[in-house]
This record gives C-alpha cells, sequence and structure tokens, in this order.
C-alpha cells in the first residue's frame, strides 16, 4: 500500500485552556495521497485553514496523529518543523506574499535560498519553475507589474521550486478575477497529475470544484463524511485513475 | 539573503533615507564630539607633551600646568646633582595680561622657555626661530590667534605686565583648551613680565640619562630634593587631563554630547529598522511558513542593519573628517584620527546591531500560521 502523503487520525485542535478554551477541530481524520487534488470547504471559521495549517507543519495539533510522507510530526520538537515543511511542503498563499523589493525570479530563487541553494543553479531552476507557470517573460518583473494571476503563479512557481511532494493553498483564487482564476486552479490540477504531487486547497470559490478530485466539507471543526464526494467530473489525476480502478 | 537585506533596503527610499539621515546624524554628531574632547584633551596637555622632558619638578599641591607657584631656582642645581638626570632647566608657564596696540587686554598663556637648554621650546614654527627670543622683548605667538591679540604678524608690538614685547616668530596650530593664546617667551623675559622673582622658577623640565628608568629616576629626585613634587611628564600629562576634562566637567560634557548622538542614533535607527520589519511582516511570516529557521530571519534583519550601518557611517564620518578638516583653521580643533574613526564605526555597527534587537524580538514571536490570514 502506497505511503499517503498526509495523513492525519483523529487530530484535534484547543485553543487556550479552562473555561475560555476553544476547540477548532474535533477528531478530525483525512488522508491525502499523492497525485490528488483535495478540496477543503466550509464556512469561515469552520477550521479549514487551522486543518491546513497543521497539514502545513505550522500549527501543532493538540491531539491525535499527523504524518506527511509517513512521518510522525505531531510529538516532533518545535525546532524540526520548519525542516519538515522545507522538505515535504510548499505554500500557496491568498494574498500571494511576494517580497515587492525582488523580481519574480528572486521571490522564486528566495525558496531556495532558505534551502542553501544559492546563485546561479538558484536562479537556474528559479527560471525553470517561473518557465512551468508559463511565466519565464517575466522572470525580472516586479510584483508590482504583475496581475493578480501572474503574482498567483510566481507564488506557484515559489512552491514549485523545492520540488515538495505536498502543495498546500489557502484561497489561491480568492484575489483573482474569473480567468486568472481558472488558470491557476488549472496550474494546480497538472501539478497534481504530471508531478505525482497532493494538492490540498481551501477555498470558498465553487469554481475550483471542476478540478478537484475529491471535496470534503468542514463545518464547526467537524469533518462531513457524509458530505465528502469524490468528484466524478474532475479530469482524471493518477490518484482518481486509482480510485476509480 | 543580502540580495534580499539589501533590496529591501533600497526599495523603500523615504525609509532607507530616514534610516540614514539617523545614523548619519549620530555619527557626525558623535564624531565630532569625540572629536572635539580629543581636541581639548590634547589642548590642555599639550604644553607638557611637546616640552620633551622626562620629568617635571613642581611646588608641592600644583594640580594643573596654569597654576603653578614659584620656587627657588637653587633647586635646579639639586636636582641636577642627581644620579641619572641627564640635564635640567628652568621653564616658567603661567597666565600673563597681554595688552593689544589698540589698548584692548587679552589674558594668555606665558611660556618661559631656559634657552640655554633644548625642553619646552616652541614647535610646529613656521616662521622666525627659537633663537630669535634671545631678542630683547621677543616672544613667538600662534597664527590662530593672531587677530584675538590685535596683531598681524611678526615684528608687531604689544605689551605685556606693563613690558614690551615684540613678535619675532609665529607657530602653527598650538592651541590651549582655556583658549587664552600661548606666548613663547625666553624664561628671563618670563620673569619679568610677570611676578616671578629673578632667583626663582615655576618648573624645573629633566631629563634622564639614556637606559636609566624614569620612574626610579624621579624617586631618587623626591630623597634628594625637598618641598617639591617631582612627575613624570606622562603622569603630570594625564593629571592635566584629567583636571580639565573631566575637573571641570567640560569633558564630560563634550561625552555626554556624543552618548546622546549615539543614543539617538539607536531610537532613529530601531525605530525604522522596526518600521521596515512590520511592514514586511508577512513576507517574514511567509518565509517562516517556507521553512525559514528564525536564524536565517535575523540574518536578513541583521543584514539590513548592518548595511544601513555602513552606508550610514560612510556618510556620516565623511561630513566628519570635512569638519574637523575645517576646524583646524580654528582654535578649536576636533581632532579625528584613524583610531577614533575605526572605533566608531564599530560603535556604529554595534549601534545598528543593537537598534534590530526588537525587530529580532518581533519577528521571534511571529506566528507563520499568521500568513492564512487573508
Amino acid at each position: 500500500m502506497t505511503t499517503p502523503a498526509i495523513a492525519v487520525h483523529n487530530v484535534h485542535k484547543t485553543y487556550g485552556a479552562g473555561i475560555t478554551a476553544v476547540t477548532a477541530l474535533h477528531d478530525v481524520s483525512l488522508a491525502v495521497p499523492h497525485g490528488e487534488v483535495l478540496l477543503m470547504m466550509g464556512p469561515s471559521g469552520s477550521g479549514k485553514t487551522t486543518l491546513l495549517s497543521i497539514m502545513g507543519a505550522i500549527l501543532r495539533a493538540s491531539g491525535g496523529s499527523v504524518l506527511i510522507n509517513g512521518q510522525q510530526i505531531v510529538n516532533r520538537p518545535e525546532r524540526d518543523l520548519p525542516r519538515i515543511r522545507l522538505e515535504h511542503i510548499g505554500f500557496v498563499f491568498q494574498g500571494f506574499n511576494l517580497f515587492p523589493a525582488l523580481s519574480a525570479a528572486e521571490n522564486v530563487a528566495l525558496a531556495l535560498d532558505v534551502r542553501g541553494i544559492k546563485g546561479r543553479p538558484a536562479s537556474e531552476r528559479a527560471i525553470s519553475a517561473l518557465a512551468a507557470v508559463g511565466l519565464e517573460d517575466k522572470a525580472h518583473s516586479y510584483p508590482a507589474d504583475l496581475s493578480g494571476g501572474q503574482k498567483q503563479r510566481v507564488a506557484i512557481a515559489r512552491a514549485l521550486v523545492g520540488d515538495p511532494s505536498i502543495v498546500l493553498a489557502d484561497e489561491p483564487t480568492a484575489a483573482l478575477d474569473s480567468q486568472s482564476g481558472k488558470t491557476v486552479l488549472d496550474l494546480l490540477r497538472r501539478l497534481a497529475r504530471e508531478r505525482n504531487r497532493a494538492v490540498v486547497m481551501v477555498t470558498h470559490d465553487h469554481r475550483a470544484a471542476e478540478y478537484a478530485d475529491r471535496i470534503v466539507h468542514i463545518a464547526d471543526g467537524r469533518l462531513h463524511q457524509g458530505v465528502e464526494q469524490t468528484v466524478i467530473t474532475a479530469p482524471a489525476t493518477p490518484a482518481a485513475e486509482r480510485r476509480a480502478s | 539573503m543580502v540580495a534580499l537585506a539589501r533590496r529591501n533596503l533600497l526599495h523603500d527610499r523615504v525609509r532607507l533615507i530616514v534610516t540614514l539621515t539617523g545614523i548619519v546624524f549620530a555619527v557626525v554628531l558623535s564624531s565630532i564630539q569625540l572629536g572635539l574632547f580629543v581636541g581639548f584633551q590634547r589642548a590642555t596637555s599639550d604644553v607638557i607633551a611637546n616640552a620633551g622632558a622626562d620629568l617635571w619638578v613642581k611646588s608641592t599641591g600644583v594640580t594643573h600646568l596654569e597654576t603653578g607657584v614659584p620656587f627657588s631656582e637653587r633647586k635646579l642645581y639639586d636636582v641636577l646633582a642627581t644620579p641619572g638626570i641627564a640635564s635640567a632647566q628652568k621653564h616658567i608657564v603661567r597666565f600673563a595680561q597681554w595688552k593689544k596696540p589698540d589698548g584692548g587686554q587679552e589674558g594668555v598663556l606665558l611660556i618661559g622657555v631656559d634657552l640655554t637648554g633644548e625642553m619646552g621650546q616652541p614647535w610646529k614654527l613656521v616662521a622666525g626661530s627659537v633663537a630669535a627670543l634671545r631678542e630683547p622683548d621677543a616672544v613667538i605667538v600662534d597664527e590662530l590667534y593672531l587677530s584675538k591679540l590685535g596683531i598681524r604678524g611678526i615684528g608687531d608690538t604689544a605689551e605685556i605686565g606693563g613690558h614690551r614685547a615684540r613678535v619675532v616668530g609665529l607657530t602653527r596650530g598650538i592651541r590651549t583648551f582655556t583658549t587664552s593664546p600661548p606666548v613663547f617667551t625666553s624664561f628671563k623675559h618670563a620673569q619679568d613680565y610677570g611676578p616671578v622673582a629673578t632667583d626663582q622658577t615655576m618648573y624645573l623640565l629633566a631629563r634622564v640619562t639614556p637606559g636609566m628608568n624614569p620612574s626610579a629616576v624621579a624617586a631618587r629626585v623626591r630623597e634628594a630634593v625637598t618641598s617639591v613634587d617631582v612627575v613624570l611628564a606622562d603622569d603630570w600629562r594625564s593629571a592635566q587631563e584629567r583636571y580639565w576634562m573631566f575637573g571641570t566637567g567640560a569633558g564630560i560634557t563634550v561625552l555626554i554630547a556624543a552618548a546622546l548622538g549615539l543614543l539617538v542614533g539607536v531610537v532613529v535607527v530601531a525605530q525604522t529598522i522596526y518600521a521596515a520589519t512590520v511592514d514586511h511582516i508577512r513576507e517574514y511570516g511567509t518565509l517562516k511558513a517556507m521553512g525559514a529557521t528564525n536564524a536565517y530571519l535575523y540574518r536578513v534583519i541583521l543584514q539590513q542593519a548592518a548595511l544601513s550601518a555602513v552606508a550610514g557611517y560612510g556618510i556620516g564620518i565623511a561630513v566628519a573628517f570635512g569638519a574637523s578638516r575645517a576646524s583646524l583653521a580654528g582654535t578649536t580643533a576636533i581632532i579625528l584620527e584613524l583610531p577614533l574613526a575605526s572605533a566608531l564605526f564599530v560603535l556604529t555597527l554595534v549601534m545598528c546591531l543593537g537598534a534590530s534587537v526588537v525587530s529580532i524580538n518581533k519577528v521571534t514571536r511571529l506566528d507563520p500560521a499568521m500568513v492564512f490570514k487573508g
């Protein structure tokens, strides 16, 4: 049996303590195989971003088990988490979070710099990552000179350049117009299909459904298994094909 | 990463200008104040430092050069008779009243040189000669103070203590802390110009025999010559500097101004670097989410601070050197030499890096999960 990219089991998350404690997640279990595009949907405050943060080793679960490519991370010391993120996870954010002072290529190369890869090798890989998202010609443009869709594609290139097996995207289309949103969603889907990456997207955008292999709904910190669905209309990804067979 | 630090700095030109202005202000203020301190310090003790003596003999209890008390010149022979003394001579340093040609009065620091010896003579001579001091009424003054003395140069005359004084030579750049112009004359004329009896001196200057330990010789002189203090030239110079710089509070004032300059610099730099950090907090959060360690982020912030320090210091020290150079034409010198400039560079760097602590603290506490908040 193939190890899933992400496996969370009975994860719960509580903020605060005593009478002020607020439980954001209740015993959530979920597995995301490589090559799958998983959509997490739910109303604001439902816990989906908390779950995404836990999957991304950014937030610690209060209990349960979280395996990233088979590595348990729940009880790992805090100092280990940056390395786990570096090795396994790429992030795409709603607000792009690009450095305005750096060009598109430099923003992408920064993700390599953090990994200790510098100079020409970093530049070449950054250009290559930009080419993969169709922005090779914008390598030397600054974020201020790019459209929203282009910025998000730069952010995706930055998430990919370190070659992570998991991409976590938080509302990747929220700040984009319809056409740019489609381009970004298509890019993420191709990423899963062609490069066998696990892509987890948190979104309110219903257009994203047609690009997902599976959709899970979260409400009040609980995964609603009843409404978890496999999107049969989604273009086939290796994971979808495996499930179908 | 250097590129990130540099680009962050250059990206916001207004903030960069504010940061650099703060650092330049701190560097200029501190270096000028410290340069003034050094200038004042040198001015207090230049007469001692340039006298060329190993030992100074003075009346008991005299705390600083300008307030010497006359004593019998016969002690000169006691000093000369002490084993280990190679040469000794009489010397006078005291305040006197200079009457300008137009009738105005000016206090001067009168230095009476025993022309039979080689010590205590005027230095930085640019016109005339020391030998000319043998002429009647001869004095040598410093160019910097010509207008203050109401004269134009060699050949002009004035009065000191009711006796005629004629300028036979000029020095350039001998300053006094009290701003009283230095006036060199022969020992004999100095006795005439003031209340020093013909059988008295105010100081004895002595050189020890080459190879002898000055401290040991000083101890012998103390045993041999009574009712006087015998001090090593270096100790006397230090005592003189301590008296004027710290005993009068003048030096403390200058040092406080320098410290305030640095403090203002720290506050301005800390504020601007912190503001820059807060402005880029999402990007720092993103880096953290991507897996950057705190150490990586610290390096970015510290490099920004260091680059600011280098740029600000470069501009500031250039301005300060300009001010220093300009000051050499006046009676108050800002002395900025390489050791002081180097120390200021280190201080500026430490100041800027120290100012980053608040920003580092901010980044340390940064929760990478903030990147998911809209």
